[in-house]
């Protein structure tokens, strides 16, 4: 019957395991923002394009608007 | 007149912006095949697109806000100040700075991908990530490459505008999370699952030696999973509890203390001494439905502020003229009365100060609600909140910025103390009588018990107070009004926290602000009916106000759409007298009366746009105060249940059209400065009156402090409003009854479900009193009671929700 509080002793262990994941993903922040990660996870990854075309800020990016209309 | 208006709402989808999905009228402007309604959308598209960024579009069909004036000039210019930007930044170290900055305009997920995805737009940037709840994105980058000034004047020009304020300065935007109640729902779940496996060789009454060494070990694992349930999950019911206590005060949280703590102590008594199971199971099935009902009371709104002073709407910087007429940038707080400042069009004036330089036209909108800029001369003295409308001024410091008429208010208020506790919650008020309940009916079952059976009497006792405690009813409260204040968030009305529904229910008086409240902020309406003019006419009329930002202008523009514009020649804009323009060979003025006739009727001449064309005139346009769509329907409706007051800051020009609404005269009351409103609310209160206040500008921000109940009425909720309850969108006022009533009915449902949760206490209490409350009984009586009653609150809630007004135009 012994046997029995080695298994049980072990899924405590496995069970902590598991609850310190959770403490993990709760520091981490992953329960400050449920929505984002929803969405950036449908996002393509096109990193390898951006890779080929060096990147140049367009000319008067960073500079005054003109006023519209 | 009428049929030359086009209506804004018939939005032609074909006409559709590429940008921001706004009609694009009658002449778009077209790139690459795409339509954009102005020149501020294409601008923002042709950056993306230059940029390799444009699948800004793909994930989302017109993404974009329509773009403002796109104006940034200088604006951002403080930002290069070192005091400001170290201030402002999170981190800087190494050449690389990291900042997290508000922006209100993150709507969708196009948003974050193009916020999180800034490094294609420039190199500087490293690393973005959004946090969408907030609405806030945090940016890493190099200082070498990219100022803090260039970064948010990028982001500006993608129209997405960071909102740095007086109040992200001061108090920084470096919040602390709160995630305990994560870890503390976390550990009673772990726990309870546990300890229910645990407990299950006790409820088997098989009894050999294996059976028991079995039962006794796992004993005294739930009593070693049993000290983290009660003493960290419950840890905030206990405190709270005890903080209550120290007030004389009995809250919900006290008949919940003393069941958690006889829970833990009997069952340790009783695993120990070896006379029963213990109640572990269910002391943990308590803590962890109380923790689910915390967490769910808690999630509020988090990008928006309810505690908003005139911090949040105040520059952080000035622009300084030394006596050599050499500008430089000074944070906020260094500045000093005799100081000479410049503000520019659209800045803020920081402090009181007399004008020495330029044309005033001060807008006030966000101290009073009145959009029309007042005139302001040489030498005349201006305070602090207007903003701006024209050309740069020069002012003269007079106050400190703290100790300006607008900030004193506030600060007076504010010493008036944390908002006093109104009235009870109708949670503790019957949880006061409850716990008194249950403590004598306690101490009567122990004390009969003592001579029928003395060995019994501290197990029912402590029976009692274990089957006592009010799970489900701790759990109606924050479900069902906090289901409520979801429905009411999905319809525009955003609640502070769950009470307000409760207070909401309660109010039998409302007192309205004016302007900005039950009139519109969006300028004037205009009234042509003094107007004597043909089609033509109109038309040059048209083309000429259209290069006008003048409110005047833009009311006239607003009802003269449809035409098509003429080219104007020699266009002249006059401050504070008029514009004039040859428009198709026609001389054309407009503007006030002695501008246009040359004359002064002194007949309140005021509110009138008069109009001459090649030098006769034409007639006058009235401008009128736009009264909120349905504001007839709303307040004929809420006059039959509740006592209507109006508290005016203008004069009381619009008396006649106001009387028709409100029971009598003296409930209209104008004139009234920002302290008198106070003291009216005050005043209410003391004759017993359960008071709630709209308002929307700063000066009623002391009123609605004051009232049971202070609703702030905004167009864009995530811009500033005044400290408040609730906030609602305006365009969602004409469901203001509706709303009201919808809280009635939550509160009725709590009522219902409060006596639902004290059936299932009777039954628990029978099995108590009589001896025979056994684990068991204890262990499914408890978890059934509270998830039978959070599904009828929610249930409720929705399908109640479902009935209303509100809920059908979605």
């Amino acid at each position: 019957m012994s046997v029995i509080l080695v298994l049980v002793a072990f899924s405590v262990v496995l069970a902590g395991g598991f609850l310190a994941a959770f403490f993990w993903s709760v520091r981490s922040g992953q329960y400050d923002d449920t929505y984002s990660s929803s969405v950036r996870i449908l996002f393509d990854d096109d990193k390898p394009r951006e890779t080929l075309e060096p990147q140049v800020p367009p000319a008067g990016l960073v500079k005054e608007q003109s006023p519209n209309q | 007149m009428q049929n030359t208006t086009v209506n804004p709402d018939t939005k032609n989808k074909l006409n559709a912006c590429y940008h921001c999905g706004e009609d694009c009228g009658t002449v778009p402007i077209k790139l690459e095949e795409k339509l954009f309604c102005c020149n501020g959308c294409k601008m923002v598209y042709e950056i993306l697109s230059q940029s390799n960024a444009s699948d800004y579009y793909k994930y989302e069909e017109h993404p974009g806000l329509k773009a403002g004036n796109g104006e940034v000039g200088s604006r951002y210019a403080y930002l290069d100040n070192e005091e400001i930007r170290r201030e402002l930044l999170e981190f800087s170290e190494d050449g690389v700075s990291k900042v997290k900055l508000f922006i209100p305009a993150i709507h969708c997920s196009s948003c974050i991908w193009l916020l999180e995805n800034l490094q294609r737009l420039h190199p500087g940037v490293m690393h973005s990530s959004v946090n969408f709840v907030k609405k806030e994105v945090i940016i890493t980058f190099h200082d070498s490459q990219l100022t803090l000034r260039q970064l948010i004047e990028l982001l500006a020009s993608i129209n997405y505008v960071p909102q740095v304020t007086l109040d992200t300065f001061e108090k920084g935007t470096k919040r602390k999370v709160n995630r305990g109640v994560y870890y503390r729902l976390g550990v009673a779940g772990f726990c309870f699952g546990n300890i229910m496996l645990f407990s299950f060789p006790g409820y088997l009454s098989v009894n050999d030696a294996v059976e028991n060494l079995l039962r006794q070990n796992f004993g005294l694992l739930n009593i070693l999973f049993g000290i983290p349930v009660a003493f960290y999950s419950g840890s905030v019911f206990i405190i709270s509890a005890y903080k209550w206590l120290k007030k004389r005060f009995v809250s919900i949280d006290v008949p919940i203390a003393i069941g958690i703590l006889v829970l833990f102590f009997r069952s340790v008594w009783e695993i120990i001494s070896g006379t029963g199971p213990g109640f572990m199971d269910s002391l943990a099935g308590l803590v962890f439905f109380l923790s689910i009902g915390r967490w769910y009371q808690d999630l509020t709104y988090q990008a928006l502020s309810f505690e908003r002073d005139y911090r949040s709407y105040f520059p952080v910087a000035v622009t300084l003229i030394s006596e050599t007429g050499a500008e430089s940038i000074i944070p906020i707080k260094n500045l000093k009365p005799g100081m000479r400042i410049l503000v520019r069009n659209q800045e803020l004036v920081p402090a009181d100060a007399l004008l020495i330089k330029g044309d005033g036209s001060i807008d006030y909108s966000f101290v009073s609600g009145e959009s029309a800029p007042v005139t302001k001369k040489e030498g005349e003295r201006i305070f602090a909140g207007g903003r701006q409308a024209g050309a740069s001024i020069e002012l003269l410091v007079e106050r400190e910025v703290a100790q300006s008429r607008l900030t004193e208010l506030w600060n007076q208020d504010m010493t008036g103390g944390e908002k006093q506790t109104r009235w009870d919650s109708i949670l503790d008020v019957i949880s006061r009588y409850f716990t008194v309940m249950i403590l004598v009916l306690s101490t009567v079952s122990g004390i009969a018990w003592w001579f029928i059976n003395p060995s019994m009497a501290f197990l029912v006792v402590t029976a009692i107070l274990i089957v006592a405690c009010p799970c489900a009813l701790a759990m109606t409260y924050p479900f069902s009004l906090g289901g409520a204040m979801r429905v009411f968030g999905r319809n525009n009305f955003y609640l502070k926290r769950t009470g307000v529904v409760e207070a909401l229910s309660k109010i039998d008086t409302i007192v309205f602000d004016k302007t900005g409240t039950i009139t519109r902020n969006d300028g004037f309406g205009a009234d042509f009916n003094s107007l004597v003019a043909t089609m033509d006419q109109l038309h040059c009329i048209s083309s000429l106000v259209r290069h006008s930002t003048h409110p005047a202008s833009v009311a006239i523009f607003r009802q003269l759409q449809g035409f098509t514009a003429l080219p104007v020649k020699g266009f002249k804009e006059l401050p504070a007298k008029g514009i004039e323009g040859n428009v198709n060979g026609h001389w054309l003025k407009i503007g006030s009366e002695e501008f246009v006739t040359g004359t002064i009727t002194l007949s309140s001449s005021s509110g009138r746009t008069f109009i001459s064309m090649d030098g006769s005139v034409l007639g006058y346009i009235g401008m009128m105060n736009h009264y909120r769509d349905g504001m007839k329907e709303v307040l004929s409706e809420l006059a039959t249940r509740y006592e209507l007051h109006l508290l005016s800051g203008d004069n009381d020009a619009e008396l006649s059209n106001l009387l028709a609404f409100f029971p009598s005269r003296d409930h209209l009351n104008f004139n009234k400065s920002p302290k008198d409103k106070l003291e009216y609310i005050r005043a209410l209160k003391a004759a017993g009156k359960r008071v709630l206040m709209i308002g929307d500008g700063l000066n009623d921000a002391g009123a609605l402090r004051e009232s049971d109940c202070g609703i702030s009425i905004a167009d864009d909720i995530y811009h500033f409003s005044p400290a408040c309850d609730a906030i609602l969108e305006s365009g969602q006022f004409r469901y203001l009854p509706d709303f009201l009533r919808f809280s009635r009915k939550s509160m009725r449902i709590v009522f219902i479900s409060m006596g639902l949760s004290f059936l299932y206490n009777v039954v628990g209490l029978s099995f108590a009193i009589t001896g025979n409350l056994s684990p068991v009984v204890s262990a499914i009586l408890m978890p059934l009671s509270s998830v039978t009653i959070v599904a009828f609150v929610t249930l409720s809630v929705l399908i109640s929700a479902r009935f209303s007004k509100f809920e059908k135009k979605s």
